[in-house]
């Protein structure tokens, strides 16, 4: 499990978190909604410790990681797959290189077990065969879908969405969804996801939370979620630009 | 008054934070270049990128500098009756100075500019946050093997530039103005000593480490956009062809 404890960060003059506090339950899916800007990466990037807060804790399987030393930090990263909002794929790698960078700097798995794995997973993703490709030669859903491929390469205990169907067109963004849902269902890993495209992300969380004005206002079941009657969620979920959420 | 003299203060004191981290980078890639698991294979690869890459454009510029060194050594020396020392001015020259200074600004504008580059657009396109989110030490696998791979593919490159422009003063003395090849010879074995070879080779080797610590740092930490990867690149180069030169002066002034 992941808690968040009174988590503050700063940017210069810019305060993007103040007190964020959010438990993320083993095995189940958290999204994090909230509008453009308002610091739901940065909330994101700080579960693995690629941010320190100013301020706050972040526990993972009880340990906090924002006090660890680097090497007992890498350990703890290991239990974490990312799959990043542009999918960050090594662009100096084929597809296959990249989803199988982390087997071979990592572990000492042999080349022909790497080739099965790898093969395995990008057939999951539904990239069977596009292995030998380099990423720039592969459209935004299909990076986001090698981005997956690594991301579940290593089996990991938990896995973080950052906006991961950000920039697709409606239909390849149920495709993520569902994709995301079926590896789920497959690895039971807990997933942390982060996204503005609601409803449709609703369908694959356990819980939705809502990041505004640096705090999380609300955290529920995508059920109770919509019905909340929280002004905040409220103006998020009709898109209203009048409401407490400052547009403007 | 006041103001002013806060505003120095501080950006004093700002410019003294990004030497000390700037330090912190260099010792903590070189603490990691000796850390296991060594990563021979992208030690192999950077040396390519470095060497050979840069090597036709270190030969060209080696070959006109030595050609040009030939022109003004002989308009120089003939004023005394010297010409015959013409060898031995323009291996000095290349050994102890232009080789060295001249390989690493080419290294400098072929090679590091690109290091800075690349490890802009990683930054912003988060390839650097990936290798951190893996587990992957990013100092270790992008900077380390580039920083051992500068140390052996400077002084070879300084070596081909040395060598070329030698060739390309002997061209111009013995062929184009008719100095006389034995004189050339002559003159360079007398007054070249294995000191001159020895701190052309010092100098380059530091040279490697300063344009590969400097650049790999600018792109390291290039803010994540577009024109932050512009502004990095061209930094990167700035202050690398400053410091070399600086750092030229200083061993120079010890090594002489």
């Amino acid at each position: 499990m992941i808690r968040v404890v009174n988590l503050h960060k700063s940017f210069r003059a810019q305060k993007v978190l103040k007190g964020a506090n959010l438990e993320f339950p083993s095995g189940k899916i958290t999204t994090i909604v909230g509008t453009s800007g308002c610091g739901k990466t940065v909330l994101l990037k700080h579960l693995n410790a690629l941010l320190l807060p100013d301020e706050g804790e972040i526990f993972v399987d009880g340990v906090d990681i924002t006090k660890l030393p680097l090497n007992e930090l890498y350990e703890i990263r290991g239990k974490f797959g990312v799959l990043f909002q542009g999918a960050a794929l090594l662009d100096s790698m084929t597809v296959f290189d990249n989803v199988a960078f982390p087997l071979r700097e990592k572990t000492k798995t042999s080349e022909g077990d790497i080739k099965n794995k790898v093969e395995g997973r990008l057939e999951q993703v539904g990239l069977g065969g596009m292995g030998g490709k380099f990423p720039a030669e592969l459209s935004g859903g299909m990076k986001k879908r090698a981005g997956l491929a690594r991301a579940l390469i290593m089996d990991p205990e938990i896995v973080l969405f950052d906006e991961p169907t950000t920039g697709l067109d409606p239909i390849l963004a149920t495709g993520i969804h569902q994709l995301i849902a079926r590896t789920h269902a497959e690895f039971g890993f807990t997933g942390v996801l982060v996204s503005h495209t609601i409803p449709q992300v609703f369908d694959i969380s356990d819980y939705v939370a809502m990041l505004a004005n640096g705090v999380i206002e609300a955290v529920s079941p995508p059920a109770a979620f919509r019905t909340s009657e929280n002004p905040v969620v409220q103006q998020f979920i009709h898109g209203k630009t009048e409401g407490p959420i400052q547009v403007l | 008054m006041v103001s002013f003299l806060g505003q120095t203060g501080h950006f004093a004191l700002e410019q003294i934070a990004a030497m000390g981290r700037m330090f912190s980078f260099l010792i903590f890639a070189i603490f990691l270049a000796f850390r296991r698991p060594a990563k021979i294979y992208l030690i192999i690869h950077h040396i390519k990128t470095i060497g050979v890459d840069s090597l036709s454009v270190v030969a060209l510029s080696g070959f006109f500098t030595g050609m040009v060194l030939g022109f003004q050594g002989y308009y120089s020396l003939r004023k005394f009756n010297a010409e015959s020392w013409l060898g031995s001015a323009a291996a000095l020259g290349l050994l102890r100075e232009l080789g060295p200074v001249l390989s690493a600004f080419m290294v400098t504008g072929r090679t590091g500019s690109a290091m800075a580059a690349e490890l802009g657009t990683m930054r912003a396109t988060e390839q650097i946050d990936a290798l951190d989110s893996m587990a992957i030490n990013p100092v270790k696998y992008l900077v380390s093997p580039r920083i051992i791979a500068s140390l052996f593919a400077m002084p070879l490159l300084t070596a081909i530039f040395d060598v070329i422009g030698i060739f390309g003063s002997y061209l111009v003395g013995v062929t184009l103005l008719g100095v006389s090849s034995g004189s050339f010879f002559a003159g360079m074995e007398k007054s070249v000593v294995f000191h001159d070879v020895y701190s052309g080779f010092v100098k380059s080797l530091s040279f490697g480490l300063i344009i590969t610590w400097i650049c790999c740092y600018k792109g390291f930490h290039a803010p994540p956009m577009a024109t932050g990867v512009s502004q990095a690149t061209t930094e990167s180069v700035v202050l690398s062809f400053v410091m070399i030169l600086v750092w030229d002066y200083f061993l120079t002034s010890i090594m002489l």
